[in-house]
């Protein structure tokens, strides 16, 4: 029994994935499913710890290392292995299926890694294994994106590997525990994990890729990246006033663009970096109930995001269509769906009694206590415009509005259980925090469901509602229009590729003038030099009388003949 | 259409019913402010209707200037869809639109 403690979680996946190579049919749905409740089983036996360390090079690596705050985040990643699973049954292509499971696998190598070495290897796994999901989709705008996907998280490895190498220079070991801004290792280390953190500015690989993945594709990437990089920090970085600033950026900006974005699943990405943004500044704040907080909405974030992405999924699988201005009216025919749905908004928008709310609020309160007043009325903000763009334009636009005329009805039922599953959760959490409080790494005895937090909370998304209400009826909402948004990858798609063509234009052009130049100044050089020297008068053409020539060998001769007399 | 059955919203009423909901809950919750005690970490938080205020103009600056914002970043669909055709077999030899700017005024955001 020892040496099943000493398996790592990422093991069973990776063997999983193997296994689901070689076999087929029903055999591999059944071991698909087996493997996430079996390594979950396993997980809930496993005390904290070290398991496994060996020594490299110099370096003490530790590859296997458990305790609150990992423990937290591998229990959420089965959650979610498994429900994503369920959802993609019915997917009959390998190699989703095997990427699915080494994506998983590698979520939870990189939340157990006790060394930044190790954390790099599974930093980089994730990245190469998740953009076959990207891929899978199979069309010219998935492939040019899952291209810009990848440079993106490996460059954000590379990062991570040289910061990696300066920590272990500048302090002898390579240990991942608090990091913090000193030195040149600490702001490389917060880069990278800052770019897979969907940092405002280094955002955009992920509103761009993650619409573009397959159906059940973009479920298993909402779940692992973004909180594999939210724990890095939690662990590297808990405290740094930085992260406050901003965790506050990425809550607000991504709404604006939400509101007006027209493809579903992208108004859900950008609502991924909002809710992400909560938990960085949770980490950010770092006392314990902000790091309960930010830990506990990663938790309930992965479900409920889930469970939003598995619905507009579903929308996207039966009717063929994501974007809000080609569908509306589906309720009629796809109640379920719609019903799951709403459960998912509601938990997003953190109406009491779901899960959003027990947990947000932590970091809302964490905010208030420690003297981030401003900070607190950005959240207040954010909190107001995910509940108008991810709580009621979802559901509103795919839904309700008007009849799109389109008659699709509800998906197949292994995708109804596994939305039903996170539905049920996202509930049962709201309803009896403590068994998700119990889990956190620290214990403060937070007690979400006082008068003033839920009356507070019910008044600022009861009036957000009216908002909606009286602007649409006034005719100020803006319609769904067919149409691109530009964000920051409009500079690296369109303004760095025009000006580095631009630029190499005007070198192309320059070198070949001065090319021209000099072989026109060349030619009339050399012609210069021929017609001088040219000709009976000149040093090279003239003619010498063929006596002066007769002498000179007798001279040489003579000296010949008295060196070999003297000699 | 096909005689379909009416479904619940395709009625007026029912549509009405449910606004008429929504706003004797805003009205109830309003009241309540002035009945339940809270307790209050923040001077803010000692305006009447705080919470209720904030939420609706933090939704309609959101909406509004989300619509402004479409003024400048708003482009066609196929704005990037020349991308990647070298490396795509489909690519054909269609002339790529060099036009993009040039439709951007066209939008009428305000329709």
């Amino acid at each position: 029994m020892m040496w099943m403690l000493e398996l790592p979680p990422f093991v069973p996946f990776y063997i999983g994935a193997f296994i689901v190579l070689v076999s087929r049919g029903t055999l591999r749905a059944a071991i698909m499913l087996a493997i996430p409740v079996l390594s979950a089983i396993h997980l809930w036996m496993v005390p904290e710890g070290v398991y496994l360390q060996f020594a490299f090079l110099d370096y003490q690596l530790i590859p296997y290392r458990v305790d609150k705050l990992s423990l937290m985040f591998a229990y959420v990643f089965h959650i979610a292995a498994f429900i994503a699973i369920v959802y993609s049954l019915h997917v009959r292509d390998i190699v989703q299926q095997v990427a699915g499971m080494m994506y998983a696998g590698s979520g939870l190598g990189a939340v157990f890694a006790g060394d930044l070495l190790t954390l790099f290897v599974f930093w980089e796994m994730l990245a190469v294994t998740s953009v076959f999901l990207i891929w899978a989709r199979g069309t010219r705008r998935s492939y040019v994106a899952g291209m810009r996907y990848l440079i993106i998280q490996v460059l954000s490895g590379v990062i991570l590997l040289v910061g990696t190498l300066f920590y272990g220079a500048e302090n002898g070991t390579l240990e991942f525990g608090y990091i913090g801004l000193e030195g040149v290792s600490g702001w490389l280390i917060f880069l990278a994990f800052g770019i897979k953190c969907a940092f405002p500015m280094l955002h955009n690989w992920l509103t761009d890729t993650y619409p573009e993945a397959t159906v059940t594709g973009t479920v298993f990437l909402s779940a692992f990246t973004t909180k594999v990089a939210v724990y890095a920090l939690a662990r590297g970085y808990p405290g740094t006033e930085l992260l406050v600033y901003i965790g506050a950026t990425m809550t607000c900006f991504p709404i604006f663009m939400a509101v007006i974005e027209n493809d579903l699943r992208r108004v859900l990405a950008y609502s991924l970096i909002n809710q992400v943004g909560f938990m960085v500044v949770g980490i950010g704040i770092g006392t314990a109930l902000a790091i309960n907080g930010a830990v506990a909405h990663a938790f309930n974030d992965v479900i409920f995001k889930g469970l939003l992405f598995m619905s507009m999924g579903a929308v996207l699988h039966m009717t063929g269509r994501i974007n809000g201005s080609e569908l509306g009216g589906l309720y009629k025919t796809m109640p379920r769906t719609t019903m799951l749905c709403m459960v998912g908004a509601a938990s997003i928008s953190a109406f009491p009694l779901f899960s959003g709310f027990v947990s947000k609020s932590m970091v809302m309160t964490a905010a208030l206590e420690n003297g981030f007043d401003w900070i607190w009325l950005a959240l207040l903000f954010a909190s107001a415009g995910v509940f108008h763009h991810a709580g009621i334009k979802i559901p509103y636009f795919a839904f309700f509005a008007h009849d799109s005329g389109i008659r699709a009805s509800d998906p197949p039922t292994n995708m109804l259980i596994a939305m039903s599953i996170a539905a049920l959760l996202c509930i049962a959490i709201g309803v009896y925090p403590s068994a998700l409080y119990s889990l956190l790494p620290y214990d403060t005895g937070y007690n979400p469901y006082d008068a003033t937090h839920v009356l507070a909370q019910t008044q600022l998304l009861f009036f957000s509602a009216l908002a909606f209400v009286w602007l649409n009826l006034r005719g100020l909402y803006p319609p769904e229009l067919p149409s691109t948004n530009l964000d920051v990858d409009w500079l690296y798609r369109r303004v760095f590729p025009t000006a580095a063509r631009s630029l190499l234009s005007v070198i192309w052009t320059l070198d070949s003038t001065i090319r021209q130049t000099i072989r026109l100044r060349l030619d009339s050089f050399l012609g210069h030099l021929a017609r001088r020297h040219e000709g009976p008068s000149d040093l090279l053409s003239r003619t010498r009388p063929l006596g002066s020539m007769v002498m000179w060998v007798a001279v040489l001769l003579a000296t010949y003949l008295f060196l070999s007399f003297v000699g | 259409m096909r005689n379909e059955k009416t479904h619940l919203f395709d009625n007026p009423h029912n549509v009405k019913r449910i606004l008429r909901i929504l706003y004797g809950c805003c009205a109830v919750l309003f009241v309540l402010d002035f009945v339940i005690h809270r307790h209050i970490t923040h001077s803010w938080e000692n305006l009447w209707g705080f919470y209720a205020i904030y939420g609706f103009v933090a939704c309609v600056i959101l909406v509004l200037v989300a619509t402004w914002m479409r003024k400048f970043i708003m482009r066609p669909e196929d704005y990037y869809d020349d991308e990647g055709r070298a490396d795509f077999e489909d690519s054909a030899d269609d002339e790529l639109p060099e036009k993009d700017n040039a439709a951007v005024g066209g939008h009428d955001v305000d329709a």
